[in-house]
């Protein structure tokens, strides 16, 4: 019967998925963050599976028994209106199994909130993460360096990313040291990484912002403590020293490659302050179609009239 | 649509079409009280972003307030004798009472305009800050339903004078009446959370 | 106003160029056709100004369809782009346009508009009704759906595409970083749509709870009317949400105010806040409808009644209130702390429970039955295995702490593709089988359908699988590439050669039903499945007042036991009176006309011409309120010559069903 047939290649399927697991990022975590979060999944799957092979096996049954054959065509099926023993078993077995899943993913959830276990000693790094179109701005408050598109951390160390955007909004998410966090405008988000060994992790934006979306990744470098301070200090001596006008430039809708700075931006600017400018300009995020108005802040806290700004605002950012 | 008419009930009610209509309305009604719950959620998470803008106190007048809230309470007051004179199969002080509460409709809208005006003209607009948008658009939200009320409830008053009280010119009534009443509750709910709250705190 | 012409068509790019000639092309073809056949009469008086439920429930079903056509197309292409790592069949901004048109119009413009479609034709014949309770409004709501629609589907060609998803986040949607036009076209054209799907919830809300035919209690009620009521609860409680963001979104854009934008104080986050206060409730509003439908099939084909009635409307009722409570589990990842996060997992578990009822509910209404393989069966038993894996892994997802490494990859991609395609798409599938009979007189072709179905199945499969492993393996959702060493591509390939195949079954869905147009066989009998609800007791296609004689409802599943008793079945002469029916208007199309023409101003930001074609709307208004119209009689000679007519057919016909 092809219908069994489809149901037994779909738990298959996905018992593939939990064979095949092991190659995949998400099952090979780099750190106690991902492992907590791998372990919670781990857990849901067994149930899951559980559940998936419960009602296949009850689907395949049923449907292959009681299907129309040539020879039970006179059988007439007897008026059944329910039962309600079976139902409250089928209401109960559901509850429990949620209840069995939500107590870990409770734990899990408030443990994800702070430095992870065991690492407590150590002084967590402060890594301030700016993400922007489409870029992602690393700033090393106490080490005063900044990085763009790529991240040094020191293995075995908590870091605290603390993440806000010049812009629209990015979701910061490195799927071999954990989970991932949204970055507002405004906003200022935390995330407590570790990386057990030194190696490298490729981190991205999962949240969608527009034309650069796919290409705005980066990657952290997780470094024995020798190297993490040497690497420091090389920055320190040799990086050049960012400057506001260059860093507005940066902020522009583009892509660049790694660039290194030994000083950071939060000298003059904080997107997560909650007063903090807006710096881009819509007139950079023009590209093909009709164009709008657009509406100048600055000049209309000055006007009372509306109507005259709008006219000045009109047909003048025609072209792509 | 069957014509199935029983004619013990009130006038507006005898038609099964005019009951499907009032309970429809009745439903449309609670869209509407989602939809001003949004509005004022929104203010509720807004009103404090002032962006450097005006704030409540420099902007809000309290006795033009107080005028208009009498004014539309008052209004909900009248359109309630109109039904009671519509009950009372009298047309003429059905229309009589139902125009008084649209001029009491229109004097709370003149109100409201000016009020607007005056908030221009102080340097607060839609586009000062997100408090000041929520306000607007709240308030202009309830204002834009006074108006559209003004308009159909004209519409009404011509039917009924054209037609006299039938079935149907007596359940668009009673609809508007529902209608009406319920702008008023909203008000009160402005009121409240809008204009005292933000007096006070 | 400053009108910039040469912006206004979409230029430079050849697929765009190629559509814009084939749209202008079809639109001629479509026009010349009419009239060279002299059909536009008969579309005006037959179609476009009907107010018959029926009739506006094909026109939902063919816009749908159609839709269905242009969101696969999209889909398609958005599947030869990632084929490859580094493909160039479309760039960036092209994708994320393709993408946004999916998703927009897969969820508002083929699943609602088909399911409500299906209610339209459905619901008042189950409930023993001549029509639905505002048939005129009713008619509105189709065309303001219709106006919302095309408005929609012009926006790539003119002006711009809106190009920020269909969930259309701010900052991202706003001017600040989308200063083209193309995210007016999301706010005005599904504000518009928005509105008549308002009107269609209170609509059959009141149908529903006013017009049930003698002795029809709510609890005798068909499964599929239930899940109707539900979900127009759901519509009308959910909607106003959406219009009120799709107002402010548009006040923003257009007018510069501050409620999603970066500056001056507004926040991105209410925003996704009550996008998602709607966008949840709006899954479960396209869900409930299909469930209905599976139970209606699944009972009629194992030849048994719904297993555990009264559980299964309590688990709608559960779930209509639950999916109410789950908003935030669509962005746990913005950082609203543990506690709101531990809540929101466990409100989002917790539909898991009600749904495992209706799921079991299920299986026992097979046991111990006699299953019938027909199209539409096979469509809802393939349902219960692949529902379920988008089931179990929606519960994997609703773990806020494990959601923080599926949120926004493809896992999360294929995990609603799971529940929406098995769940609406071919309950849409297995419902237009199903009742295909009852609208038109005849039934699509069985074998073809089989065709339809596996190769629709197995493609779906292969496609939507392997998006699990990749999100698991960090592919994220909206990238329109991916490099070569990220080790994607062959998953990625596999995907699209997928989609060619769930393609190819959709093609033949289109063939099938051009093959039975042309020659299916007329001569069946109005109940082809032996089916057990109201329905099957009227004409196939259903004489245009329903029921000659209002039927009377003893218990659930009427139409079986008036079979099974042989009570009713028959119709005297004295028993004929004549009915009472609304008349057609050309008002609703006109408002449609209205409503395109104003919105279509606003979304090129010209509001002076918008407020003047405003007028148009308001004078539309101003007519209905004085249009005192009440319709007509049909005579008894009339309705005795058509109840005639099909009731001395049956017992000569042919059955089509093995």
């Amino acid at each position: 019967m092809k219908l069994k047939m489809l149901s037994l290649s779909l738990v298959t399927a996905v018992s593939l998925i939990f064979l095949s697991g092991c190659e995949m990022v998400v099952f090979q975590p780099q750190g106690p963050v991902a492992r907590s979060i791998m372990e919670l999944i781990n857990w849901s799957l067994m149930w899951m599976l559980l559940v998936v092979v419960v009602v296949f096996g009850l689907f395949g049954y049923i449907v292959w028994k009681y299907r129309e054959k040539p020879e039970n065509m006179g059988y007439e099926p007897p008026e059944e209106h329910g039962s309600t023993v079976l139902e409250i078993v089928w209401t109960a077995i559901p509850i429990l199994i949620v209840i069995a899943l939500t107590i870990p993913t409770v734990t899990t959830l408030y443990d994800l909130e702070d430095v992870p276990a065991g690492y407590e000693e150590k002084e967590p790094i402060v890594i301030h993460v700016t993400s922007a179109d489409w870029k992602w701005i690393f700033s090393y408050p106490e080490e005063g360096i900044e990085t763009i598109n790529y991240v040094n951390i020191p293995e075995d160390t908590p870091v605290l990313f603390k993440l806000t955007s010049a812009g629209t909004m990015q979701s910061f998410w490195v799927p071999a040291l954990g989970g991932q966090k949204y970055s507002m405008n405004k906003m200022e988000t935390e995330l407590y990484l570790v990386a057990d060994n030194p190696g490298s992790y490729m981190g991205r934006n999962t949240n969608f912002n527009g034309r650069g979306y796919a290409q705005m990744e980066f990657e952290v470098l997780a470094q024995t403590d020798e190297e993490y301070n040497a690497w420091v200090k090389e920055v320190k001596e040799t990086a050049p020293e960012l400057t506001e006008e260059k860093y507005m430039e940066l902020l522009k809708p583009t892509h660049l490659g790694r660039l290194t700075y030994s000083n950071t931006h939060l000298a003059w600017i904080n997107h997560a302050e909650h007063d903090s400018e807006l710096v881009t300009d819509p007139e950079d995020y023009r590209y093909h179609g009709y164009q709008g108005k657009i509406f100048d802040q600055e000049e209309e806290k000055d006007t009372t009239d509306v109507e005259n700004n709008e006219e000045d605002h009109g047909g003048d950012h025609s072209g792509h | 649509m069957s014509a199935n008419v029983n004619t013990s009930l009130p006038l507006e009610y005898q038609t099964e079409q005019s009951r499907m209509n009032i309970l429809g309305f009745w439903i449309f009604l609670g869209a509407e009280i989602v939809l001003f719950a949004t509005l004022f959620s929104v203010y509720g998470v807004l009103y404090k972003n002032y962006a450097g803008g005006p704030t409540h106190q420099d902007i809000f007048m309290i006795k033009e307030v107080m005028i208009q809230t009498v004014l539309l309470l008052t209004s909900s007051f009248t359109m309630g004798v109109a039904i009671w004179e519509m009950r009372r199969n009298n047309k003429k002080g059905l229309i009589g009472w139902f125009i008084l509460t649209l001029l009491l409709g229109a004097g709370f809208l003149f109100m409201e305009i000016n009020e607007f005006i005056h908030y221009v003209h102080e340097g607060a607009t839609m586009q000062t800050s997100a408090f000041l948008s929520s306000l607007f658009v709240l308030l202009g939200t309830h204002g834009a339903h006074v108006t559209f009320g003004i308009f159909w409830a004209t519409m009404v008053i011509i039917q009924i004078a054209k037609r006299g009280l039938t079935p149907v010119t007596a359940r668009k009534t009673f609809i508007i009446g529902l209608y009406w009443h319920f702008l008023d509750v909203v008000w009160i709910f402005i009121f409240t959370f809008v204009y005292l709250k933000g007096m006070v705190l | 106003m400053g009108i910039k012409w040469d912006e206004i068509l979409i230029t430079g790019d050849p697929i765009i160029l190629g559509s814009q000639i084939a749209i202008l092309l079809t639109t001629l073809g479509i026009i010349g056709g009419l009239t060279y056949l002299k059909k536009w009469t008969w579309l005006w008086r037959e179609w476009i100004t009907t107010v018959d439920h029926k009739r506006i429930g094909i026109m939902y079903i063919v816009a749908a369809v159609l839709m269905f056509f242009r969101g696969g197309m999209d889909g398609l292409m958005m599947k030869a782009q990632t084929s490859r790592p580094e493909m160039s069949f479309l760039d960036a901004q092209h994708y994320n346009e393709v993408f946004t048109a999916h998703g927009v119009i897969m969820i508002l413009f083929m699943a609602m508009p088909f399911l409500i479609g299906l209610m339209n034709v459905v619901i008042p014949l189950q409930i023993g009704a001549r029509d639905v309770a505002f048939p005129q409004l009713n008619a509105l709501s189709f065309w303001l759906f219709f106006s919302g629609a095309m408005l929609f589907n012009i926006a790539f060609v003119v002006g711009g595409a809106p190009d920020a998803g269909w969930t259309s986040y701010f900052p991202l949607a706003g001017k600040e970083f989308s200063p083209g036009i193309g995210n007016n076209y999301y706010a005005i054209s599904l504000q518009i749509a928005g509105l008549g799907t308002l009107m269609t919830g209170i609509n059959f809300i009141v149908t529903i709870l006013k017009m049930r035919t003698k002795g029809m209690t709510l609890m005798r009620m068909p499964m599929f009317t239930w899940t109707t009521l539900i979900t127009s609860v759901i519509i009308v409680a959910a909607f106003p949400i959406f219009t009120v963001a799709l107002a402010l979104m548009t006040f923003d854009r257009l007018y510069g105010t501050h409620f999603f934008t970066v500056a001056a104080g507004g926040s991105d986050m209410l925003w996704a806040n009550l996008f998602w206060l709607w966008g949840h409730p709006e899954v479960y509003i396209v869900i409930l409808p299909a469930f209905g439908m599976f139970s209606e099939i699944i009972s009629t084909f194992s030849r048994k009644q719904l297993y555990g009635y009264k559980s299964m409307v309590v688990s709608i009722v559960a779930i209509a209130v639950l999916s109410m409570l789950v908003w935030v589990h669509h962005f746990y990842t913005m950082g609203s702390g543990a506690l709101v996060n531990s809540f929101f997992s466990i409100t989002t578990m917790m539909i898991a429970v009600p749904t495992g009822v209706k799921m079991f509910n299920w299986l026992f209404t097979m046991r111990k039955g006699r299953i019938k393989m027909t199209t539409a069966m096979l469509w809802s038993l393939a349902f219960v295995p692949n529902f379920v894996i988008g089931g179990v892994t929606g519960v994997m997802l609703a773990m806020g702490a494990a959601d923080y490494q599926y949120h926004n990859t493809l896992f999360l991609v294929a995990h609603f593709h799971y529940v929406l395609i098995p769940g609406v798409v071919f309950a849409v599938f297995a419902g237009l089988y199903y009742w295909w009979p009852k609208m038109f007189g005849f039934m699509l072709n069985e074998k073809l359908g089989k065709w339809h179905f596996w190769l629709f199945v197995i493609g779906f499969n292969v496609t939507f699988m392997p998006m699990f492993f990749l999100g698991l393996n960090g592919a994220v959702r909206r990238a329109y590439t991916f490099s070569a060493e990220s080790g994607f591509a062959p998953l990625f390939l596999l995907s699209a050669i997928g989609s060619v195949i769930l393609a190819a079954g959709f093609a033949v869905f289109c063939y099938n039903i051009y093959w039975s147009i042309r020659y299916a066989d007329r001569n069946i009998s109005s109940d082809p499945w032996d089916a057990r609800t109201l329905e099957w007791a009227t004409a196939s296609p259903v004489q245009h007042y329903n029921f000659a004689k209002l039927p009377e409802v003893k218990s659930l599943d009427a139409f079986w036991y008036m079979k099974k008793d042989n009570e009713g079945l028959t119709l005297k002469d004295e028993e004929i009176e004549e009915i009472h029916m609304p008349s057609n208007s050309g008002l609703p199309f006109l408002m449609c006309v209205a409503f395109g023409i104003v919105g279509f101003f606003l979304i090129f930001e010209w509001h002076l011409l918008a407020a003047i074609s405003a007028v148009l709307i308001i004078a539309g208004l101003i007519y209905r309120s004085f249009d005192y119209n009440d319709g007509y009689h049909i005579h008894k000679d009339e309705i005795k010559k058509t109840e005639g007519a099909w009731r001395k057919m049956e017992g000569k016909v042919n059955n089509h069903v093995s």
